[in-house]
């Protein structure tokens, strides 16, 4: 029984080879090294791609497997894009500065150039003092840690206080929407001190990069490929082992696994801090390829639409999670990008722009009534992985044993 | 035989109605005790109390040689402490395989993060092995335990409680649905592991009782009716009253 991570789980392998292949083959056909076959906005579009898996690995590990339904892990997406957008637009910002007060005679003095700066970033707000918030933004290090610190110290109070109270099923659920709601909410505000609906822009401009978009985009790719394979390394690590066998427990029955002597609020409370730093990192590698970031994208909604994803791709399985977001998200791209051709029936033309959301909430009550096990349950076709065909008869000769349809799950 | 768990003058109600009133009980080490009664006469109620599920309106639930407080503690520290319980329907995590079950019930430290980085040992997966032939589901350790019978479930619970090595097993109704050889199967189990750690039973049959062979207490509205060998209770002209009467 003792067999290596990787033996008892071949699906990571052939993941990691698949995302590798991937990379290769985008790389290959990249404006930037290659030969110029996919253009540089669909290679950001497929890099975001990348961010939006990996958030939607997280999702799976904390609503799969952990059974805890989050709707606001955007977020946690959301602050860690926020966080290094302070300081990609600091650093642009102050370049241009200093090289515009360069040509006065006498030198600025650096509260001067802070001024500046500020002046440049918060004057659309009607500002030009720096809040407190931006005390680290001219530090790329202090903010890279923030990325993982802000939201992790979020879910951590947030899921202390609700886990300890024993809140749990659908009311977590609409806790998780009125934490994103009421973050989306301040941040509108100009005062909040991240320009308030103007959100942070510019951010696809790396400050002391002189390497065009077709190059900055495939590194941002090839970072986002690494955090999505790592990502999925430590998901897989994570669950494969007694945490695994008890977070599991916890989503099946909380009460049993308590009675057994584990903490389910510890487990639960830990399980959810990791995932939103797992969706913060996307979150930071996602915002510079989008180019802005603002409290729109926390919306209820994105938390809502990732559910969505992993509920499509199957959830109880990463790669599940991962096939649901990259498929959804690019056909949802596909769709609302106006490329789909109109279908048009004569009095009426079906413009997919429009339809688009009606088709996905379609599909999605389409895979929970009849496939509950998504996308990844193809794969079980394919390695034969099926349940015999009972003809509706307990697999076991009592009631208490798990029936036909169960089992199927 | 010095004393492990004490209850007394426990009593809790619920909208008014008294589940449990002024009810007192002790059991030493090592032994095994049938507590039966008439339904809601409050016998899972005294386990929700002593397992830390329902906190009583007042009494003392007092554990070991320290004298420790259960009501102080949450379910998982008393489980910790050695309290082990069984629940009426089985309940074992049904999309997990036997092996898994039994390794995540085997005594290990319960903290999230000795078990995210624990790789169970040799030994763990011999003791795992034992047990499940202990409990006759040696050729089962790799099937998902969903497919399990309900006997078979009801073992594997019993198993994950005994990798759990509790000082104090609680019991509820091992024998509800199973066939006469899963039962006798289930005595032996219960016997055997009363001989190093105290066991209660919560039971209604009275057959399994008597094959039990042990010390009785009654439970009538909330309270002990009567305790002693299960003759001495059942020729008790108030519980023949309670259980025929009426």
């Amino acid at each position: 029984m003792q067999r290596s991570f990787i033996a008892k789980n071949p699906s990571v392998l052939i993941f990691l080879a698949c995302l590798a292949l991937f990379t290769l083959m985008v790389t290959v056909l990249s404006e930037g090294f290659g030969v110029g076959m996919i253009s540089t906005s669909f290679v950001k579009t497929l890099g975001k791609t990348l961010c939006l898996c990996l958030i939607a690995v997280a999702m799976d590990l904390i609503w799969g497997f952990a059974g805890i339904l989050s709707l606001g892990h955007f977020a946690f997406f959301g602050l860690g894009g926020y966080m290094i957008g302070m300081w990609l637009m600091y650093e642009r910002t102050r370049l241009i500065v200093v090289d515009s007060l360069s040509q006065a005679e006498i030198p600025p003095t650096g509260a001067e150039v802070v001024d500046a700066i500020g002046n440049q970033i918060f004057g659309v707000v009607g500002s030009s003092e720096f809040p407190v918030i931006w005390a680290f933004a001219d530090s790329l290090f202090l903010q890279l840690v923030l990325v993982v610190l802000v939201p992790g110290v979020l879910a951590l109070v947030f899921g202390w206080l609700a886990f300890r109270s024993r809140v749990t099923g659908v009311y977590l659920s609409i806790l998780t929407q009125a934490m994103t709601l009421a973050l989306a909410l301040y941040l509108f505000q100009n005062d909040s001190g991240l320009r308030g609906n103007n959100g942070l822009s510019g951010l696809q401009n790396l400050p002391g990069v002189e390497a065009s978009q077709d190059v900055v985009s495939l590194w941002f790719l090839w970072a986002s490929a690494l955090a999505l394979g790592l990502g999925y390394l430590l998901a897989a690590w994570v669950v494969s082992g007694k945490f695994g066998s008890v977070i599991r427990g916890i989503r099946d029955n909380e009460a049993r696994v308590r009675f057994i002597g584990y903490s389910v609020e510890t487990y639960k409370l830990m399980i959810f801090t990791l995932t939103a730093c797992i969706a913060a990192i996307a979150g930071a590698l996602y915002y510079p390829q989008a180019g802005i970031i603002n409290p729109a994208e926390i919306a209820p909604i994105a938390s809502i639409y990732l559910a969505v994803w992993v509920a499509i791709g199957g959830r109880g399985r990463l790669y599940g999670a991962v096939i649901g977001a990259a498929f959804v998200s690019l056909l949802s791209t596909w769709f609302t990008g106006g490329q789909a051709p109109d279908i048009p029936l004569g009095f009426y033309t079906i413009k997919w722009v429009d339809w688009w959301l009606v088709l996905l909430g379609m599909s999605f009550v389409a895979v929970t009534l009849f496939a509950p096990k998504g996308m990844g349950g193809l794969v079980d076709l394919w390695t034969q992985r099926r349940a015999p065909n009972r003809h509706g008869a307990d697999l076991g000769p009592d009631d208490g044993a798990l029936r036909e349809q169960e089992a199927r799950k | 035989m010095s004393t492990l768990l004490e209850v007394s003058g426990v009593s809790v109600s619920f909208d008014g109605f008294r589940a449990i009133n002024n009810l007192s009980f002790q059991i030493g080490e090592a032994e095994l005790r049938a507590v039966i009664g008439p339904n809601g006469a409050g016998k899972t109620t005294f386990m929700d109390i002593v397992t830390g599920k329902t906190k009583p309106d007042e009494g003392r639930v007092i554990w070991g040689e320290k004298s420790v407080s259960l009501l102080k503690m949450n379910e998982a520290q008393i489980a910790q402490a050695g309290i082990g319980r069984k629940f009426q329907k089985p309940t074992v995590f049904e999309d997990q395989t036997v092996q898994e079950n039994l390794l995540m019930a085997l005594k290990k430290p319960r903290g999230w993060l000795a078990v995210l980085t624990y790789r169970p040992a040799g030994e763990d997966l011999d003791r795992v092995a034992e047990l499940a032939r202990e409990i006759g589901l040696h050729d089962a350790l790799g099937r998902t335990s969903g497919e399990l019978s309900h006997g078979q479930k009801q073992w594997l619970e019993i198993g994950m409680l005994l990798a759990q090595e509790p000082r104090l097993l609680l019991v509820d109704e091992p024998a509800a649905g199973m066939t006469p050889q899963e039962r006798e199967h289930t005595t032996d189990l219960l016997l055997k592991a009363a001989e190093t750690r105290a066991v209660v039973v919560v039971e209604h049959d009275m057959e399994f009782v008597r094959r039990l062979n042990c010390k009785v207490t009654v439970l009538h509205e909330g309270a002990v009716l009567a305790e002693g060998s299960l003759d001495h209770v059942t020729s008790n002209q108030e519980v023949i009253d309670v259980y025929l009467g009426r």
